[in-house]
């Protein structure tokens, strides 16, 4: 396939594993889509209502998703807890902002995501211990065991989270004192769409770098990883902090466009949720959370509008017959389909 | 008297059972060894705690002179021991060049780099192109690991020890399982590793050991049985004895 040089031993590898990294026309259509959809559903078409709100919440589950595929589809780490993160995330803006009062420092979102990172991050570094030993079964109870504590804390302590009622009244001040959250969720569609996308590079240089390789390295082989000489616990405390951490960021946007934490964002069901996303999307490519957000989201209000009660028998059913029959979720499905037309392309 | 490798009274029990029995070991530099025993003798036990899979019950491990009884598994290998696997340890998804290209990069201390490109770093992708040259495989150096057929598989497992720039390589049983028609390959391989390189030869194969071993260890029920030249072992009764003694079970 390859065309080598004969002067260099290595002939163009380099330059292929270079290009391994580069943006592909495909994930340019995918973010000018994003960006598209702000002026489908931003209210500017007459008889299309606006739907920022949901699009901003697609964000940030798509964004809690991505996360949990940095620990789970890269470095094979399995987790049930990546909504812990979330909620605290949450809960570390929703607390601020309404400390603040709606004025800077306190209320100013950015800072507000900042420390939601930090906090999330550092409590993913301190249960990243507890993850580093033990089959998948073990980091399954351990991480939802993390999880469950955490919602129950943050049930109990009402003073400060506002207990089983949540947090209301929770206003930011105006992004970088400029941009003002309105009604219609056209800054907060802009404004999460900016984050996502800042995380998203962010997690798609780990992936392509040696780090992001050593990754893949443990997931497939940890035994051999350590014989040469791969610090397979450093990697894995340092990609479980990262992951905590963008959660963290995931759940600070929702608090922060929605004005509220509630228990429901710390609830052992969004890191089901999540990581079912991940599952239908196609965990170790970055975009399945993000699409997998998407597809669950309106298959929800689609489903959910011909039959209210019975959504999550389809939902399932759809999960079960993807897992079953395609490697990689519906990104698996469309890179089949892309296979078979090029092989299909390339015969005379 | 220097030695790359030194095992003083190592002890390794499982339970009741015990795997290595009081073995006291030394390799010199750039030593052609081949470690030898019938089935169930501790020979891969042995071996594991020499690159610390396993922590042994008792006794010293020296590597260059150097206690590392205590070391990590990671440890070892910066310092310098490498090993390959029996049953093959690759990474299935990856392809040979990635493979090799993270070993050298972690030798380099360059694999903690998160925000760079794979492939920044040209010189660490030339030495693994050279690499998977010498060993034969450079033509499926971007197909995936777990697509390639078994010998080439064997010749990576080989690849990504070396590639650790190892002072001690540990081979166990390099070309198990391996086709005859690529058998010749990976014995022509370790027949040309360097001679900086102090080579254990963890093996079944007779014809194989006696091709590249100069000395020989023989283990029994997890104790040094005998030790000597090659010569010395393929003429001493005993040996034969305890591997005629194993056939006679085999066949009975």
């Amino acid at each position: 396939m390859s065309m080598t040089n004969p002067l260099k031993p290595s002939g163009d590898a380099g330059a292929l594993m270079l290009a391994g990294a580069r943006w592909r026309w495909y994930e340019v259509l995918f973010w000018l889509a994003a960006i598209g959809l702000f002026f489908v559903f931003g209210d500017f078409i007459p008889g299309i209502p606006t739907r920022l709100m949901l699009l901003s919440e697609i964000i940030s589950l798509g964004l809690l998703a991505l996360s949990i595929d940095l620990v789970l589809g890269y470095a094979g780490v399995v987790t049930l807890g990546q909504g812990a993160f979330f909620g605290l995330g949450s809960y570390v803006a929703g607390i601020m902002a309404k400390a603040g009062m709606g004025a800077f420092p306190l209320s100013d979102p950015l800072i507000g995501l900042v420390a939601a990172a930090a906090v999330s991050g550092f409590a993913g570094f301190i249960t990243s211990f507890l993850v580093l030993r033990g089959s998948d079964l073990t980091r399954l109870m351990v991480t939802l065991g993390v999880a469950l504590i955490l919602a129950e804390l943050a049930n109990q302590m009402r003073w400060l989270t506002g207990g089983a009622d949540g947090l209301q009244g929770v206003s930011s001040s105006a992004i970088l004192g400029i941009w003002e959250f309105d009604l219609w969720g056209h800054t907060a569609y802009l404004y999460s769409l900016t984050v996502l996308f800042i995380c998203f590079w962010i997690s798609r240089r780990i992936v392509h770098s040696p780090f992001g390789l050593s990754l893949k390295a443990i997931k497939g082989n940890a035994l051999r990883a350590r014989a040469i000489g791969v610090p397979v616990n450093a990697r894995l405390i340092a990609i479980y902090t990262i992951a905590a951490a963008i959660a963290g960021v995931a759940g600070a946007l929702l608090a922060q466009t929605t004005q509220s934490a509630s228990p429901d964002m710390i609830a052992f069901h969004r890191s089901a949720d999540a990581l079912l996303i991940l599952v239908f999307g196609g965990a170790g490519y970055l975009y399945g959370g993000l699409i997998g957000a998407g597809l669950f989201r309106v298959m929800q209000d689609v489903i959910g509008a011909i039959t209210l009660q019975y959504w999550q028998f389809w939902l399932g059913l759809v999960l079960v017959l993807l897992v079953l029959f395609v490697r990689g979720g519906v990104i698996g499905l469309l890179e089949g389909w892309r296979d078979r037309m090029t092989r299909k392309g390339d015969a005379p | 008297m220097s030695f790359v490798l030194e095992t003083q009274g190592l002890c390794k029990s499982f339970g009741g059972i015990i795997a290595t029995d009081n073995v006291s070991f030394q390799l010199p530099a750039g030593a052609r060894h081949a470690l030898i025993g019938p089935n169930g003798a501790g020979k891969t036990t042995f071996v594991n705690q020499l690159t610390g899979v396993l922590t042994p019950t008792s006794g010293k491990i020296l590597f260059e002179g150097a206690d590392i009884t205590s070391w990590s598994v990671r440890r070892r290998a910066t310092a310098g021991i490498a090993r390959t696997f029996q049953i093959n340890q690759l990474f299935a998804d990856l392809s040979p060049l990635e493979s090799v290209v993270l070993a050298i990069s972690e030798r380099e201390n360059a694999a903690s780099e998160w925000f760079k490109p794979l492939g920044s770093r040209a010189d660490i992708v030339d030495e693994a192109c050279t690499l998977l040259d010498t060993l034969g495989i450079g033509d499926v150096r971007e197909a995936r690991v777990g697509s390639l057929p078994y010998g080439k598989q064997r010749l990576l497992e080989i690849a990504l020890a070396l590639a650790a720039k190892p002072k001690l390589l540990l081979l166990d049983e390099p070309a198990a399982g391996v086709p005859e028609s690529e058998r010749e390959q990976i014995l022509d391989v370790v027949a040309r590793l360097p001679e900086s390189v102090a080579l254990v030869l963890i093996e079944h194969d007779m014809h194989l050991v006696f091709r590249f071993a100069k000395t020989i260890s023989v283990l029994v029920n997890g104790a040094l049985f005998c030790e000597g030249t090659a010569e010395e072992i393929a003429r001493d009764p005993r040996v034969r004895q305890v591997y005629l003694g194993e056939e006679d079970v085999g066949h009975g």
